[in-house]
């Protein structure tokens, strides 16, 4: 079994060649686009004042190094998005186990978290900044507010869509409702849990960044806030790029431990 | 056929919701005896994998009784291998074990000594997906036996698979019960199976379920599984058992 032949390893070499190949196409496509807008704003096509270009974006983010703030505004972004990012995994995770557990509660309560997640949340900003204070607990709360409750219904669904002759196997042989969740729901559910933390991570994201909008005085949300304020568009530009790398490395590190564990 | 293992007596079950009242079982009386292998034919939803639960213990009987004799302990086999994919073959046939917290060395040598005698040694570190249909059932059926139950519960255990598969299942399924010493209730829609494989034959009525009829199956010469379909008493039991299923369609 261990040695394959010629034809499996061709296979598997095309296989590889196949993912090198999207990758570069990948890369390719971010650098044209870098390109034609650098070409468009050397031929003046585009006001680079309203629309920068990517010169500027570089020379932004070396001039933001020098300044010795670019990282501790990314600090505290990040800082916020895995500090609210753990909390709601683990409120969910508990709250998701509870209402799997307890069919009264998860009949109960359904409702009040469909109405909940459906909430537009940033209409509760004025309320959060009045009740936590104009602080980062107003954008870890904002952050727990999105990405809480659609993350327990997703996890729940998931655990009670578990293949119920798993469930009857285990009962035959006399396991508890702990044995059950132990060695049958977490256990089957694990991708989907993974597909979890990668809304969550998203939507954390999202939330602290709107909190940071309203509030803060540090962070990538504020960076944006200031600069707009200012009418600085190649420092908001600056800032949603930061944004978009940071929020990728973070879902490739999810992805990461996804191939890890599954 | 001498010592009572189980007795059951005006065993009912009623399943209950919204729209109505099913009922599934009503008032059926059986014994099974140590060593026999007995097999439950009947129309299909009349109640079968209801009785077989409330054997295993999953499902709670509406009334009646259950008597158990000389310390029964079920082993319960579904229609699906239902073997855990993230789990070697190994662990998934460890499962009764590790659930009763029963993993001694004794009790892991003798699973391993299963897998040798059944020709699945060189698979025990695989997982269920490298497996065929057939091996899959093979390993459910020996992590049935894991824990070391006296009655085999077999709910359909092969009718997911085809039939040349079925055959030569059958006939291994036949030698693992007697090498090993089991009785066993198997639940099939074969008749065929049924016949071959069993000491008796029980065929249950329409939902709600009770007792039809039951063959005591004397073939001429009995032998194994595949054999016994060429004996010449074989058709007899066979159109005995038809007629009273009574099939329309
Ligand atoms: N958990 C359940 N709740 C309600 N009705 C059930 C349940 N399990 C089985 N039934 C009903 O009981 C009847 C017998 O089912 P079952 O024992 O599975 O039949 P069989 O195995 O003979 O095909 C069917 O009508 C089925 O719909
Ligand atoms: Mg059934």
């Amino acid at each position: 079994m261990s040695t394959f032949s010629k034809e499996h390893i061709d296979y598997l070499k095309k296989e590889q060649k196949y993912k090198i190949i999207i990758h570069i196409t990948q890369t390719f496509i971010l650098i044209f686009l870098f390109l034609i807008w650098q070409i468009l704003a050397n031929t003046n096509v585009i006001n680079v004042f309203l629309y920068s270009s990517p010169k500027l974006i570089i020379e932004t983010i070396i001039d933001l190094i020098k300044q010795q703030i670019l990282f501790s505004h990314i600090i505290v972004t990040l800082y916020e998005v895995l500090l609210s990012f753990l909390i709601s995994i683990i409120i969910s995770l508990i709250i998701a186990t509870i209402l799997w557990w307890n069919k009264f509660l998860s009949k109960v309560f359904s409702p009040f978290l469909t109405i909940l997640n459906s909430l537009p949340k940033v209409a509760l900003g004025p309320l959060i900044i009045i009740w936590a204070g104009a602080n980062i607990n107003s954008i870890i709360i904002m952050s727990l507010l999105i990405s809480t409750f659609i993350t327990i219904i997703n996890l729940h669904e998931a655990f009670i869509s578990t293949n119920k002759n798993y469930i009857i196997l285990l009962k035959s042989m006399g396991a508890s409702k702990i044995d059950i969740y132990k060695k049958v729901i977490i256990q089957s559910n694990k991708a989907n849990i993974i597909n979890s933390l990668k809304i969550n991570l998203s939507m954390n994201f999202i939330g602290v960044i709107m909190g940071e909008l309203l509030v803060s005085k540090k962070g990538l949300g504020y960076l944006i806030m200031y600069a707009s304020s200012i009418f600085n568009i190649k420092l908001v530009i600056t800032s949603i790029i930061i944004l978009g790398f940071l929020s990728f490395i973070l879902y490739s590190i999810i992805s990461y431990l996804e191939k890890k564990l599954l | 056929m001498e010592k009572i293992l189980l007795e059951i007596k005006n065993l009912s079950k009623n399943y209950h919701n919204k729209q109505n009242e099913i009922k599934a079982i009503a008032n059926l009386n059986l014994n099974i005896y140590q060593d026999e292998i007995l097999a439950i034919v009947g129309p299909s939803g009349c109640g079968k994998s209801t009785f077989l639960s409330i054997l295993s213990g999953i499902e709670k009987e509406s009334s009646g009784k259950i008597i158990k004799h000389l310390n029964l302990k079920t082993g319960y086999m579904l229609q699906t291998d239902s073997l855990f994919p993230w789990l070697t073959i190994k662990n998934n046939a460890l499962l009764p074990l590790t659930i009763k917290k029963e993993l001694t060395n004794d009790n892991i040598n003798k699973v391993i000594n299963l897998f040798n005698k059944y020709g699945l040694q060189e698979f025990t570190e695989l997982y269920p997906k490298n497996l065929s249909g057939g091996m899959r059932q093979r390993v459910a059926l020996i992590r049935t036996l894991a824990d070391n139950p006296n009655l085999l519960l077999l709910d359909e255990p092969y009718s997911a698979l085809d039939y040349q598969t079925r055959l030569a299942l059958s006939n291994d399924l036949y030698n693992i019960i007697k090498q090993e010493r089991k009785t066993a209730i198997l639940i099939t829609h074969d008749i065929a199976e049924a016949i071959s494989l069993a000491d008796r034959v029980v065929v249950l009525s329409t939902r709600p379920c009770h007792i039809k009829k039951i063959y005591n199956i004397n073939l001429a010469n009995k032998t194994d599984p595949i054999n016994n379909r060429k004996d010449p008493k074989f058709n007899y039991y066979y159109d005995l058992i038809w007629r009273d299923l009574d099939v329309h369609i």
